[in-house]
């Protein structure tokens, strides 16, 4: 990871000094360990502050849109993918950006950590390829890194970014062997009635904060329909019909778009997995059209395009 | 999501076909009007002491 850093470190400060950017958008060590936060660097004797670990599953393309400056910008997999959805739907344009690759290895779910360290609190953590090592006052655990990954990370098909200038290190292996859809499989088989009360159990706990909203990369409309009040499209409660409705409605704005970066459930303030939502719909994408979010700048999604030739016979 | 099979449609109509708009307005009321009332989706107003 410390070379990931200078690497990150060493393409800012060249980046800056050439004026080929305005601007880059990394990570910098966060105040309290686990927490990596964003950081926008505009100088080139800045870039010592940032910072590259496993607890950078933040998604940087939430900044880009409409933003008029050149940016640089570091990207994991899963947010290139939502850069290359973002210059699909003219957000911002590809020459505005440099794209400083991260091959990766999946993000360390700092929920499942604390849970692990049983209360105990964390004050420094290092780590290897394999393990994390933290250290905590009277205290030091050697966890192994494949267990504590994001749930979206550990499932993830697209570790190494599909679009950029340069990356900070060779191409990770991807994982080929994993299943991504069991869970949807499970509730497809409910019945339902079954299904509705799975919902309700699933989103029950929601606050209607918005912050899956907002970490959203994909939710960049200027006013969103939660938010519109002429008309008024959905209440402003937390009674379950108007949770779920929020949901159900943020899921389908997202389908054929959504990367399963995972920041949605990474900001939920009560941990709630709405990634099941976005992956029944990214499951259909890919059986009906064979499409997956995201790998090409090239290739219009199947949402958005309309061909003469259209099988559905409403559609011609 | 749940929502019983056959209160829920889509169809594709035309700013210019009135008529399909009429036709599958009517056919849509009709099969959602056979489900009969909803028990879902549906928010009571708070009860007062």
């Amino acid at each position: 990871m410390e070379a990931y850093t200078a690497k990150v470190r060493e393409a800012a400060q060249r980046l800056l000094r050439e004026t080929k950017v305005d601007l880059v958008m990394g990570f910098q060590q966060g105040t309290i360990p686990l927490m990596s936060q964003p950081v926008l660097i505009r100088k080139a004797n800045e870039a010592e502050r940032l910072h590259w670990d496993s607890c950078c599953g933040s998604n940087l393309a939430n900044y880009l849109p409409k933003r008029k400056e050149r940016i640089a910008v570091v990207a994991k997999g899963c947010d290139s993918r939502n850069i290359v959805v973002q210059i699909l739907e003219n957000q911002i344009k590809r020459e505005q950006l440099y794209i400083i690759g991260i091959p990766c290895l999946g993000m360390i779910d700092r929920r499942q950590v604390l849970g692990a360290l049983q209360g105990r609190e964390p004050l420094s953590v290092s780590e290897t390829n394999t393990h994390l090592l933290i250290q905590g006052k009277g205290f030091e655990e050697k966890l192994e890194r494949s267990l504590f990954l994001q749930d979206n990370c550990a499932i993830c098909t697209h570790r190494n970014p599909v679009l950029f200038d340069e990356l900070v290190a060779e191409p990770v292996p991807e994982q080929t062997e994993v299943d991504r859809y069991e869970d949807v499989r499970g509730i497809e088989k409910m019945t339902a009635d079954e299904r509705w009360q799975y919902f309700r159990d699933l989103l029950g706990p929601c606050i209607r904060c918005y912050a899956c909203r907002n970490a959203c990369p994909m939710c960049y409309c200027p006013t969103c329909f939660v938010d519109e009040s002429t008309p008024q499209w959905l209440g402003k409660s937390i009674d379950p019909t108007d949770t779920t409705t929020f949901h159900f409605l943020r899921a389908y704005h997202l389908a054929g778009r959504c990367t399963d970066c995972g920041n949605c459930q990474r900001v939920c303030p009560v941990g709630i997995n709405m990634r099941q939502l976005n992956k029944k719909l990214e499951k259909e994408i890919k059986e009906r059209y064979g499409y997956e979010t995201g790998l090409s700048i090239e290739q219009r999604p199947p949402l958005d395009t309309y061909r003469p030739d259209d099988p559905q016979q409403d559609f011609k | 999501m749940g929502i019983e099979p056959g209160r829920l449609h889509f169809s594709w109509i035309s700013s210019a076909e009135a008529s399909k708009f009429v036709e599958v307005a009517r056919a849509v009321s009709d099969d959602v009007r056979k489900t009969g009332p909803t028990s879902k989706l549906i928010k009571k107003l708070p009860e007062v002491a």
